[in-house]
């Protein structure tokens, strides 16, 4: 079995397709130290979250105040506070702390808030040696006066101040729920990415009968998941000229080869190294090698985007939005 | 000599940083005011700081000032440099080891932050009490006067002893100095280096004990030699003013700071001198200053080493001309001729005084912190001047009772005028005392300026007022006293307008600035009248702000503190304003910086805005308002209450005469009901229509400020108000009467635990609940007339109350209201719910903290009294020996009722058998039981009111003994687990009837979070900043093993009902029962509203099991241990990641937390198999005292 996985994504050439996505196996450094060892292309790190670091920073700075001053007894209540928690500080260690320990490449993740964090947070990443950075984009429009032209341009704003910052290759990670997700992803790459992960999953609450709470309910994916992204990156390939990646739902061989051959240059996974260890991705690679062996291919470059939808034989799959029965045609081309 | 350093700090830090340096060994134990010397140096050893030998000093927390002072004995017999931090009883436990280190000549400094003895009450303030019980010990002693004297002195000392080998107390004033933030002059490294000898401390290190030349110390001597032995130390003593003179003079040589032994300050040619020691001595040289301008002939003599007295330094000292001295003593040694220094000055007089020796009167001052101003000063020079001058004297109070207070005209000697003197009323929780603290720093190390910024706050822990009184100016300040006339003041809340003379300081001219919610056009109208009136009468200058408004457009939601210094500093000219703003901003980095930049800049946009805000009032020429302030108390009261308790509520407490105050520190109960701050701005609301009648919210209300009552529906009848809501009630027990669930507006704090507890939503709307919090003014007037209507509905009969129900308990009434405890605090229901339960019979003792600042600082209590005036009789002795204190209690009354039962059987005739069988029968625990014990006792006076015989009386005096009493032992962890466990070890040992309540914090609250033996694993807290390595220990585990002591372990929040039961089984159980009560705090740093869920998740995972032991269930074939949580659902870590006290770990030092964490979790699994083979154990406890039927 000697094909050649190698794949070039956002510019960075990967030994194979395979791209730890930013999660909770790529925070702890011995299981980044195992994805190296059992060979993952490339390691996003979790995200750094403006949002996350302004909390801790207000919180801590609150807890400071915390009853202080008000008591002749207790003038505070805690000893003096250290929190390296979520701080930048803390990420960028993390960066560089990452870097020394896999030899692949490392992409850095950032969730802003506002524009000023972006831009801030993305220049020290570069700083703190990042390969690559993934931008972890999404506004939950809730605002019915916010039309979605709005929404778009805050995304390709942001995408265009951050790729004035930095000189990494940038990666934009966004949700599905776009009117013309050609269009916008287009545009984005127009602001200055150089790649587009689909999809981030967004944390879909629930409600306890029990207690009628709303319930934070975070899942794991699983590989029906893989579909909607399928979708979109086979007709993307067939449009654009950026670097692709799926993310969510990718557990099998199968499932890799599927997004390879709709034309992802990377596939991102976490889910599946999280139910059954890091040492999976061994199996994936394997398995992908040998259905690739097994039918001859030679190389990933070789089946990448072989079934986007400008290459499948049958194009209209890809748009089909509803169950109606295929459309069969009764004539062909007269020629 | 080269330039030195400035800081702005307080005398505690001051003392801290040089202890700090020169010690190796530090032993702490909290106790205001100096915890903070031991916090500082707990904080400085964890974060690695080191001492100038290189090291970092071990600090270790003790279970109380007398292991801390075992701890130090050991520590320097060791060897090594040793050190400890205390004040007042602290002090007074060390002293049996003081004795022997001094018997030992050993060289040690203890820094001590002088606080009043407890006496007829505890005070927390300063005066000379605790070091002046020391004088007799064999201590050197040091005084300092100021800020700068703490950090000097402390290094002084330090060599001094190590030279004299006499150890030393250095003794700052309390509050005054050890609170008051200063610029002071640091003495660095080098300096401390190259001031103490390492000669000496090779030779101390020698004199330790070592098995490679071993010797005997601390031997039992007897007549024949203890006597010259005790003798041969003489010539050490006799040498240490000399050594202490070198001590200085070097220090001299290498700071420039000149001390001596003696300093005198004033007229060369003096007639009139006082001679005093402590922070009292910059107001009399500031009366000095002022009246040796006029050319009165008078100065001070300030004694700074008090042990040993050195007479011939201090005759030196003062001048030959002087002919009468007063003696300042800052503390009362009642039936002794005289107070300490007075004794010592009119001993050296008499028996060294060249010629006619001066004639000396002695007076006190300063008790409690009790202001001392120049004023006062010129009063007692006054006095010196008389011809027949009083001979014993006080000055600062009117004594009217022994009149021997001086009077004085406070007005007198003014404050100088270039100094800028200005004065902040804040809330604790507004942040102005930060910012204030702030601005002196800001001004002290960043300008050639001085500052000083000293602090008031009052006893209350939610709602406190803090009042910020901070001093400018071109010299290095003195003055040892509050402003008196403010050339600035700023309000920070605009409702204190309405409760507060806001403008009593106020000198005419002066700037006033206000945060208003109303602009400058429409300000004035909103004012009080008697605001308005002041302000044109004294023609301020009068600005306002909206600090709410700009704190919320820069991001900074109700933090507006930073705005108000903005505005200050522009409004005062201290600095020009754009070099203000500049300086301020580099503070706020300072403060802020290491936590992020949108900190940074939320502030920064409130400093830019603030300016912005800034308007000017145009003052009309006439006071027009319809608004009137609001009286301290309003409708009827005792006249205890009007005449003296409303004047401390008003703040004009000073202003009390002696015969004002009761003279054995006895108070009545029942009065914090009249102390209606109005401190919430949203009040809960009741949803009759929702309610389903549960009383959670009542049960869990800390200020009984919601309550449920049940009540004959007729009673409505009866001058309803429209607005009044009641619904029939739902229970079986009380047919025809109706419920209402009535918040009383102005006792409420607004925590919303009613709320968040409530069970009962809305089917349409699930966020709205049976209650429901909204803004407090538009409900306020109506709320306040319907809990006027509610409190006179009657009360039921409580023998027909469900009192195995927790709604059941919640209809009766609670005898502690209204407490001045935190907002949301998790003890008071606890005590609450023990009032309500046996409030009518019960005797509380209360160790010292919190519980006992909320329970008995004055002005106010809320033990209460009901309607018959019975209620909990309360005391607090001290916070090591409650236990003690409340067996002692029990022992009396046991007796008392004893000797009632013989005196019955004496009587047994006259009073009948049947009254006398029932009185001399064993009383029960029901309501029931109690009325007809009471009926009985009636029956038996009636019977007896006429009977002459004088045993008959007798009888009569103590037959409400024949009432079994209910005795309450009530503390903190702190006590229970430290400092009063072995008291309380014993007090379980004797098996008698007491009830302990330990409301466990697992922190020390009162003094402000610093670990006990209570503190759980992985949680940090001061003196365990790095995370707490070892487990908590198990006291209810350790009471158990005793056999026959009723244990339980509850939390009200997760399991309201078990709570219930385990009060009452304590109470009902005829020997020693302890209840260990999770109790949620503020020091947990949780949002206090939630506390609820965190009890839920404390229980559900495990750690925090519920269980009770029951001694009357140990018998043959019985399971006394009953555990009543079930197996832990969750894991720790859920519980603990909501908590500051554990996530500040995971945040700091992720690895030690998960390691912590791991064990921590480790720990609630083991004690969980073990309690749950608990529950399975049958056990016997033979002797226990009742078999349940």
């Amino acid at each position: 079995m000697s094909v050649d996985l190698t794949t070039n994504y956002l510019g960075l050439r990967l030994k194979n397709p395979l791209v730890a996505s930013a999660g909770p196996v790529t925070e702890h450094p011995e299981l980044l130290h195992e994805l190296d060892a059992v060979g993952i292309a490339a390691v996003v790190l979790p995200s750094l979250w403006e949002e996350q670091i302004e909390h801790y920073d207000w919180q801590l700075a609150q807890l400071e105040e915390y009853g202080a001053n008000s008591f002749p007894e207790a003038l505070n209540y805690f000893p003096p506070l250290v929190d390296r928690r979520g701080s930048p500080d803390d990420y960028l260690s993390r960066v560089m702390l990452a870097k020394q320990i896999v030899k692949v490449p490392v992409i850095a993740s950032l969730n802003g808030r506002t524009r000023g964090g972006w831009v801030r947070y993305a220049r020290m990443i570069q700083e703190a040696g990042a390969d690559a950075l993934e931008l972890n984009v999404y506004f939950l429009a809730t605002d019915p006066n916010q039309t979605s032209a709005e929404v778009e341009q805050q995304y390709l704003d942001l995408v265009a101040a951050v790729r004035a910052e930095v000189t990494i290759p940038l990666a934009v990670k966004i949700g599905p729920f776009f009117s013309s997700l050609p269009n916008f992803a287009k545009r984005l790459m127009e602001a200055g990415a150089d790649g587009l992960v689909f999809f981030n999953r967004f944390l879909q609450p629930d409600i306890d009968l029990n207690t009628l709470a709303v319930a934070a309910h975070a899942t794991l994916s699983d590989s029906r998941e893989l579909r909607l992204p399928l979708r979109w990156i086979a007709i993307l390939r067939s449009v654009l000229r950026c670097s692709l990646a799926a993310t969510s739902g990718v557990h099998t061989p199968a499932d890799v080869i599927k997004l390879i051959l709709a034309g992802a240059d990377a596939v991102q996974v976490m889910s599946v190294l999280m139910q059954r260890g890091v040492g999976h991705v061994r199996e994936l690679l394997e398995g992908i090698s040998r259905w690739m062996a097994e039918r001859d291919y030679e190389s990933l470059e070789q089946m990448k985007g072989s079934l986007c939808q400008a290459n499948c034989p049958d194009p209209a799959a890809f748009e089909r939005a509803n169950y109606m029965k295929a459309l069969v045609n009764y004539a062909g081309i007269q020629v | 000599m080269m330039s030195r350093s400035f800081a702005t700090l307080d005398g505690n830090e001051a003392a801290a940083l040089v202890a700090h340096q020169l010690n190796e060994v530090i032993a702490i134990y909290p106790i205001t005011p100096a915890s903070p010397m031991g916090e500082f140096a707990d904080a400085w050893s964890q974060a690695g700081r080191r001492n100038i030998f290189g090291d970092v000093p071990q600090v270790i927390e003790m279970q109380s000032e007398a292991g801390a002072a075992g701890v130090c004995h050991g520590s320097l017999q060791g060897g090594a440099l040793t050190t400890t931090f205390t004040a007042s009883q602290g002090l007074l436990l060390m002293i049996p080891n003081m004795y022997k280190i001094a018997g030992e000549l050993t060289a040690t400094v203890f820094h001590i932050a002088c606080r009043a003895v407890a006496t007829h009450a505890l005070s927390i303030f300063g005066d000379h009490s605790d070091a002046m019980a020391c004088r007799q010990t064999g201590w050197a002693m040091l005084f300092g006067s100021s800020v700068q004297e703490a950090h000097d002195f402390a290094a002084i000392a330090q060599a001094a002893t190590l030279q004299s080998r006499v150890p030393f107390l250095h003794c700052l004033d309390g509050f005054r100095t050890s609170h008051e933030v200063n610029k002071i002059e640091l003495l660095s490294a080098d300096d401390l280096r190259s001031f103490i000898d390492p000669a000496l401390i090779r030779a101390h290190r020698e004199r330790g004990l070592n098995p490679d030349r071993p010797v005997l110390r601390g031997t039992a001597q007897n007549p024949d030699v203890f006597f010259q032995a005790r003798e041969a130390c003489n010539p050490y003593y006799e040498a240490v003013p000399g050594i202490v003179r070198e001590v200085m003079q070097k220090f001299a040589a290498l700071t420039g700071r000149r001390y001596r032994l003696f300093e005198y300050y004033g007229a060369p040619d003096a007639e009139r001198v006082i001679v005093l020691m402590g922070s009292g001595l910059g107001a009399v040289q500031e009366a000095v200053d002022f009246l040796t301008a006029k050319g009165e002939r008078v100065g001070v003599l300030a004694v700074k080493l008090f042990r040993p007295f050195d007479v011939s330094t201090f005759l030196e000292a003062l001048p030959r001309t002087v002919r009468r001295i007063a003696v300042l003593d800052r503390c009362k040694e009642p039936g002794a001729l005289g107070e300490p220094l007075f004794l010592d000055v009119m001993a050296a007089l008499a028996e060294h005084w060249p010629g006619e020796i001066p004639r000396v009167i002695g007076g006190r001052y300063g008790l409690s912190s009790k202001e001392f101003t120049p004023s006062m000063v010129a009063a007692i020079y006054r006095e010196l001047a008389k011809e027949q001058p009083k001979k014993r004297f006080t000055v600062g109070i009117i004594d009217d009772v022994s009149g021997l207070s001086l009077d004085w005209d406070p007005d007198e000697i003014p404050e100088p005028a270039d100094v800028c003197r200005a004065v902040f009323y804040g809330l604790g929780s507004d942040g102005t005392v930060g910012a204030n603290k702030n601005s002196v720093k800001i001004i002290g190390e960043n300008t050639p300026l001085f500052a000083q910024g000293y602090f008031v706050y009052d006893s209350k822990k939610s709602g406190a007022m803090t009042v910020s009184h901070l001093r400018f100016g071109p010299r290095p300040i003195r003055s040892t006293y509050l402003i008196r006339r403010a050339s600035f003041v700023a309000c920070h809340q605009f409702h204190f307008l309405d409760r507060l003379d806001v403008l009593e300081l106020a000198e005419p001219g002066a700037t006033f600035l206000l945060n208003s919610p109303y602009p400058a056009s429409e300000v004035w109208d909103r004012l009080p009248v008697e605001i308005q009136q002041t302000i044109i009468d004294k023609r301020l200058k009068f600005y306002v702000v909206d600090g709410y408004r700009v704190a919320a457009e820069a991001g900074l939601e109700g933090r507006f503190n930073t705005i108000m210094q903005t505005c200050f500093f522009a409004l005062s000219g201290v600095l020009p304003r754009e070099e203000a703003v500049r300086q301020i901003k580099e503070a706020i980095k300072k403060t802020y910086g290491k936590r992020g930049q949108a900190v940074l800049e939320k502030n920064f946009a409130a400093v830019d805005r603030a300016l912005e805000a800034l308007q000017e009032v145009s003052v009309p020429g006439n006071a027009t308002s319809k608004r009137r302030r609001v009286p301290i108390i309003s409708g009827p009261a005792p006249d205890f209450v009007e005449k003296v308790t409303a004047v401390m509520m008003a703040g004009k407490g000073d202003l009390l005469p002696v015969s004002a105050l009761p003279v054995d520190g006895t108070f009545p109960t029942g009065t914090a009901r009249f102390e209606k701050r109005s401190i919430a701005t949203e009040i809960p609301i009741w949803d009759a229509d929702l309610c389903i009648q549960c009383g959670l919210c009542a049960f869990i209300c800390p200020h009984a400020a919601i309550r449920t009552k049940a009540y004959p529906a007729e009673a409505l009848n009866n001058g309803k108000p429209d607005s009044f809501v009641s619904r029939p009630w739902r229970g079986s027990e009380f047919p025809g009467h109706h419920m209402t669930v009535q918040v009383l507006p102005d006792d409420c704090t607004g925590c919303r635990l009613c709320v968040e507890i409530c069970p009962a939503r809305s089917k349409e709307v699930v966020k709205h609940k049976a209650i429901n919090m909204e803004p407090k003014d538009p409900h306020l007037a109506r709320e306040r007339a319907n809990a006027e209507f509610f409190l006179k509905l009657p009360e039921l009969d409580r023998r027909a109350v469900k009192l195995e129900t927790v709604k059941g308990t919640q209809l009766l009434e609670p005898l502690f209201e209204a407490s001045g405890a935190c907002a949301g605090c998790g003890e008071t229901p606890y005590l609450k719910l023990m009032t309500q339960l046996f409030g009518d019979r019960m005797l509380v003792t209360n160790a010292t903290g919190c519980s006992s600042i909320y329970g008995g600082n004055l002005p106010t209590t809320p033990w209460s009294p009901n309607a018959e005036g019975r209620g909990p009789a309360w005391s607090n002795s001290l916070f090591e020996d409650n236990a003690e204190f409340g067996l002692g209690l029990r022992m009396a009354l046991d007796h008392l009722e004893e000797r009632a039962r013989q005196f019955v059987k004496r009587y047994a005739t006259l009073l009948g058998d049947s009254l006398t069988s029932a009185l001399l029968a064993p009383m029960g625990s029901s309501e029931a039981a109690v009325r007809e014990r009471r009926q009985q006792v009636a029956e038996l006076k009636r019977r007896l009111r006429d009977v002459p015989e004088a045993e008959a009386q007798t009888l009569v005096a103590i037959a409400d003994h024949l009432v079994r009493r209910s005795v309450w032992i009530v503390g903190g962890d702190g006590w229970a687990y430290d400092i009063g466990f072995g008291g309380l070890d014993h007090v379980l040992s004797t098996g008698r009837d007491v009830n302990i309540v330990v409301l466990d914090t697992e922190v020390y609250s009162n003094t402000g979070g610093q670990a006990s033996k209570a503190t759980p694993r992985a949680a940090v807290a001061k003196f365990a900043a790095g995370g707490k390595a070892i487990g908590k220990k198990d006291l209810g585990m350790i009471a158990m093993a005793y056999g026959n002591v009723y244990v339980a372990q509850v939390a009200l929040g997760a399991n309201p009902l078990q709570t219930v039961k385990a009060f009452q089984e304590a109470e009902s159980y005829h020997g020693p029962s302890l209840l260990i009560c999770y109790s949620h705090c503020i020091a947990h740093g949780i949002d206090m509203s939630k506390a609820v869920d965190h009890q839920k998740d404390a229980v559900a995972t495990g750690y925090w099991p519920l269980f009770r032991y029951d001694p009357r269930h140990a018998h043959s074939g019985e399971r006394p241990f009953r555990l009543d949580s079930g197996k832990p659902t969750k894991k720790f870590r859920d519980y603990a990641m909501k908590e500051a006290r554990f996530g500040m770990l995971a945040g700091a030092n992720p690895a030690q937390a998960d390691r912590l964490l791991e064990l921590a979790q480790a720990d609630i699994e083991a004690r969980w198999r073990y309690y749950e083979q608990l529950a399975g154990l049958e056990r016997q406890a033979p002797g226990t005292l009742e078999v349940v039927a």
